[in-house]
């Protein structure tokens, strides 16, 4: 008989250890019953255009183009592409050495980096060096880059906000290192406490944890708050007092339903503080394609902005870069023209903007949509959207559902996510995915459905919920905060 | 250059006074004493002023990963950057170089040296990157009918024809279809989609299986030498041990079960457990093409002793020889009868190479078969944290293994295009060789297939002295000394490995063709004045 080469029990603990709901248990179900025939809304991931969102016409014009360079040498090309299109294509396929089809630099076209810290600039108003800037395959291959320079072993720790996106807790499991939870205030808006901080640095040093870095997720993941300036001074110090290097997730930069607290980015506020913090703190920034209004998730593009970052370790996460060649130059230039979008006088302008603005006050109208028709659930608890694409309504269940899903020997917010699921097609996450104090439950989903559908979605959503609670109504209320 | 070498001295000091940490310390079971490459070769060499052992930074080079410190990839490493410090500099300063232009090859990147796309592939990505074309009546006048229907077939498989939406974590079905479909029609046995996971590139799938074979440095993957240096990086990512096994030279590099044997023995007496066998098939940098017997003993062997077969074989379509075919790993096994219960496989497929060399659109896939089911959800698992690969390079994977047919409108350009690039390069190979064999000190397998020449060079006594004063390991010297003199940008030999104390160098055979006198003159005439500088 022959050995069984790679067994279960063979496996790399850590690839067991690590979890990622998202496209975990409920996924499955949901596309089980799909392949069933029924009809799934799929909100479980920040997935706009397989939700119907339509891409920006300017960018798929120009990579087009990109794709096919034989187009610009035929005659015809100006009748279907708009001049402002060609050359753009032109000046990105300049950039590239040899096209689409050659790998980049390892750390991405310079030509492109160079927007970026353009971008960059003009969004903060502070110099960026494209020397410190990395294009990645999306911005999650950037977060484990990083993660994987700074996790050593199981003593290394990394704050990570609770709820956080799984991304985080999936990664310093397969890196072998230590999550440092740090409890978001979900009575206060999900407010990050600095208090709070303090006590779970504490804890994990107390255990003999050294505390590497903090992870910030601005506007938050699944809790879609926004930092204000006041916070962001706060965490840049705490990470200076404690020697903390700071991973700014800020991927839903472009995503603010409100207007009190617009996207500042951690760079900015560090840089405003001046010396010596703006010389010490070191900081990391992660920015993407595939969320704000582009939506752009299957291009894989991304990049990471290093702060204070010595050269010599900026040397060995370049080495790292090269090993994987290339991020692919396709996403590089949806990024170049991301950060360089159409121009006041530009024959695509207008129509940029229009489609632009179109999907940005569409998403600020479904976040309330959304928050309002949680909140209309006598159990249901639901902070606004503030940013970001996800709705986290916290869901107070009954006892008796509690022991039923013990029975069922589920953790009671995938049992009701299960149920919802069943009973009307919505795929959530349930909130155990991202992590939430014991005893409160909580769900996520997206906004991303199309604005006609959301009023049934949550018509759906509340009959289904309004069920749930007198099939396990009980006298005693619902689990308490 | 000084400020090379003081950064060279000052990385060896560092790395000396860099205190050894209280975790793992990862042993390679066959430490080259010819290798005094130091681990972290600096590579900013202007950049000497930043100090980066600040104490006060929670990140430095003193307390990053030491896995990270200690991995290596000399295909983009320390000549690379010379290489590209020159180019920059030639801008400015043309006159003052025997050369006037750098010659990258160092890397299987054929589009970055006039290699032209497949024409129907770029129609494909083209209109799936802007479906509004499918509805203009001018785009018929722009694509090939063919084009125009493939993209709607397969636009058809992605719900709601969203190209820019994250797709099934292990690739969109219907193109896991067309490839399963593809690796049957090229086997002659049937694949299952549900064992195809596409990925940026062959690359990550590589470290997937890394990350699940590896869970410390007791757990050994037997690697070829020489061999591509992501699987020596991958190992060392990932905190394992590197066991090698020596390809013979002599016989053409040819593999021998008796080396597998002697080497798996040889580790478990170390107490390394050997987890997986990985073999490249065309190989990389030596590009020989096994034989379906040789092929049929590695199966055997990985069957008897348990191990994973991981087999890269992403240079599929690059066999330049008529006495040698590729055969599928996959293929050899079902036509020994072996299937899901017998050995466990991993075969990679990259659009990169081939005759596509698709590099910087980052496809490929890895067809896993005959693990059991609950070690295939991890791998799900794991694929699922970075959410999905890019569709683009998902797209092009599945038209390189369902590409035009005869009778498709764009067969006789696609085919001319194909064996147009493959007759090249088939040339080139032998031109290379050939003018390499002619070399005072050389000596140059042929190549049978894959992108590269791996010739060995008996460097003289002075040479080797020579490279040692310079603290650099002699065939990087010798490279170094090429690219100063040429612009020619090569690999040294011990990016790759070899056996201990002889010297060879990677050069691609993919320059363009009408390029390939001028280098070889430079090669020549360099080589000619090396040896008259340093023959004993």
């Amino acid at each position: 008989m022959s050995l069984k080469a790679l067994d279960y029990e063979s496996l790399n603990e850590n690839v067991k250890n690590c979890q990622y709901a998202v496209r975990g248990e409920l996924y499955l179900r949901a596309s089980e019953l799909q392949k069933e025939g029924k009809k799934i809304i799929f909100t479980n991931v920040g997935n706009p255009h397989a939700l119907g969102q339509k891409p920006l016409t300017f960018p798929r014009q120009v990579v087009a183009l990109c794709q096919a360079p034989f187009l610009l040498d035929n005659p015809n090309v100006g009748m279907i592409f708009p001049a402002d299109a060609i050359a753009r294509a032109k000046h990105y396929l300049s950039l590239t050495s040899g096209g689409l089809g050659a790998y980049s630099d390892s750390r991405g076209l310079p030509g492109v980096r160079k927007e970026v810290a353009e971008f960059i600039q003009r969004r903060d108003g502070y110099p960026s060096d494209p020397e410190l800037i990395f294009l990645t395959d999306g911005a999650s291959k950037g977060v484990m880059q990083i993660l994987n320079c700074v996790i050593r072993d199981q003593k290394d720790g990394i704050l990570v906000p609770v709820p956080q996106y799984p991304l985080y807790s999936a990664t310093i499991s397969l890196l072998g290192g230590t999550l440092v939870p740090y409890y978001l205030e979900e009575t206060d808006n999900w407010g990050l406490d600095v208090n709070n901080l303090r006590q779970s640095v504490a804890q994990a040093r107390s255990q003999g944890i050294t505390v590497r870095a903090m992870v910030i997720i601005n506007p938050g993941n699944p809790t879609g708050q926004c930092l204000s300036e006041a916070n962001l001074r706060e965490i840049l110090k705490f990470c200076c007092d404690e020697r903390l290097v700071l991973l700014g997730d800020e991927v839903y930069q472009q995503n603010i339903y409100q207007d009190e607290r617009p996207f500042i980015s951690s760079k900015k506020v560090l840089m405003d503080m001046g010396a010596p913090l703006s010389k010490e703190v070191q900081l990391i920034s992660f920015h993407t394609v595939s969320k704000g209004y582009w939506g752009e998730c299957g291009q894989r593009g991304g990049y990471f902005e290093m702060t204070n970052i010595p050269p010599r370790t900026v040397e060995e996460i370049y080495k790292v870069a090269s090993i994987a060649l290339s991020p692919n130059v396709s996403a590089q230039i949806f990024m170049g023209l991301m950060v360089s979008p159409p121009k006041p006088g530009d024959i695509s302008y207008d129509q940029f903007v229009r489609e632009s603005k179109g999907i940005l006050e569409s998403l600020r109208r479904r976040a309330r949509i959304m928050t309002d028709g949680f909140n209309s659930c006598k159990n249901v608890v639901c902070n606004f959207t503030e940013g970001a694409m996800y709705s986290f309504p916290q869901i107070k269940l009954p006892s008796k559902a509690i022991q039923a899903a013990k029975q069922a020997g589920k953790v009671p917010d995938v049992f009701y996510c299960l149920k919802l699921l069943e009973a009307t097609g919505i795929s959530t996450v349930p909130g155990s995915g991202f992590g939430q104090k014991e005893g409160v439950f909580h769900l996520r989903t997206t906004i991303l459905p199309a604005e006609e559908e959301m009023p049934e979605i949550m018509e759906s959503f509340k009959k289904f919920n309004d069920e749930f609670m007198s099939q396990y109504a009980d006298r005693f209320g619902y689990s308490r905060m | 250059m000084r400020r090379f070498v003081i950064g060279q001295a000052k990385n060896l000091i560092d790395q000396t006074r860099r205190p050894r940490p209280h975790h793992n310390n990862i042993r390679l079971l066959s430490p080259l004493a010819s290798d005094p490459i130091p681990v972290s070769s600096s590579r900013f060499f202007s950049d000497m002023t930043g100090s980066d052992s600040s104490s006060s930074l929670p990140v430095t080079i003193d307390s990053i990963n030491p896995n990270v410190l200690k991995c290596e990839y000399a295909v983009r490493g320390e000549i690379v950057n010379i290489a590209q410090k020159l180019q920059d500099d030639l801008k400015i300063n043309k006159d003052a170089y025997p050369f006037d232009e750098i010659i990258y090859c160092n890397i299987g990147n054929p589009q970055s040296l006039s290699q032209q796309p497949i024409t129907f592939f770029r129609e494909v990505l083209a209109l799936c990157s802007h479906t509004a074309l499918l509805d203009r009546d001018e785009t018929h006048a722009l694509f090939s009918a063919d084009s125009i229907a493939r993209a709607w077939k397969i636009l058809d498989q992605i719900p709601g024809k969203a190209t820019g939406a994250y797709s099934h974590s292990q690739g969109i079905k219907g193109l896991r279809d067309a490839i399963a479909a593809g690796i049957e029609a090229r086997d002659g046995f049937p694949a299952d989609p549900n064992d195809i996971f596409m990925t940026d590139g062959a690359s990550p799938g590589v470290h997937m299986m890394m990350q699940l074979l590896i869970s410390s440095e007791k757990d050994g993957i037997l690697c070829p030498i020489p061999q591509y240096p992501l699987y020596s990086a991958s190992i060392a990512l990932h905190g394992g041990s590197l066991v090698p096994y020596y390809l013979d030279e002599a016989s053409g590099w040819g593999l021998e079960i008796s080396e597998l044997k002697k080497q798996l023995e040889d580790a478990k007496s170390k107490g390394i457990t050997v987890r997986a066998l990985a073999v490249i098939n065309p190989g990389n940098p030596t590009g020989q093409v096994l034989s379906e017997e040789n092929q049929r003993d590695i199966v055997d062997f990985c069957k008897k002793e348990g191990l994973v077969l991981l087999a890269d074989e992403v240079y599929q379509e690059n066999v330049y020889v008529p006495d040698k075919k590729f055969h599928s790993f996959k293929k050899v096994a079902r036509s020994m009868g072996y299937g899901e219960k017998d050995i466990s496989l991993v075969s990679f497929q990259s659009i990169s190479k081939g005759y596509y060399g698709e590099c910087g659109k980052r496809g490929g896939y890895m067809e896993v078969t005959g693990f059991t089911s609950d070690v295939r959800e991890q791998i799900y698992k794991v694929a699922s944290v970075n959410l999905c690969s890019n569709i683009s390079g998902q797209i092009l994977a599945s038209l390189v293994m369902s590409p035009p047919k005869p009778g498709d409108e764009s067969y006789e350009s696609y085919i001319a295009e194909k064996e147009g690039i493959l007759s090249s390069m088939a040339r080139r190979a032998k031109t290379l060789e050939e003018a390499l064999n002619k070399l005072e000190g050389i000596t140059c397998n042929r190549a049978e297939g894959a992108m590269y020449l791996f010739p060995c060079i008996n460097l003289p006594q002075k040479a080797i002295a020579a490279a040692e004063a310079a603290k650099t390991a002699p065939d990087t010297f010798y490279c170094k000394r090429l690219l100063n003199a040429t612009g020619i940008v090569l690999v040294p030999g011990s990016g790759f490995r070899q056996v201990p104390g002889t010297w060879h160098f990677r050069c691609t055979i993919l320059p363009q063709e009408d390029k390939i006198p001028a280098i070889v003159n430079r090669l020549t005439e360099f080589h000619k004045s090396f040896m008259d500088e340093f023959r004993d």
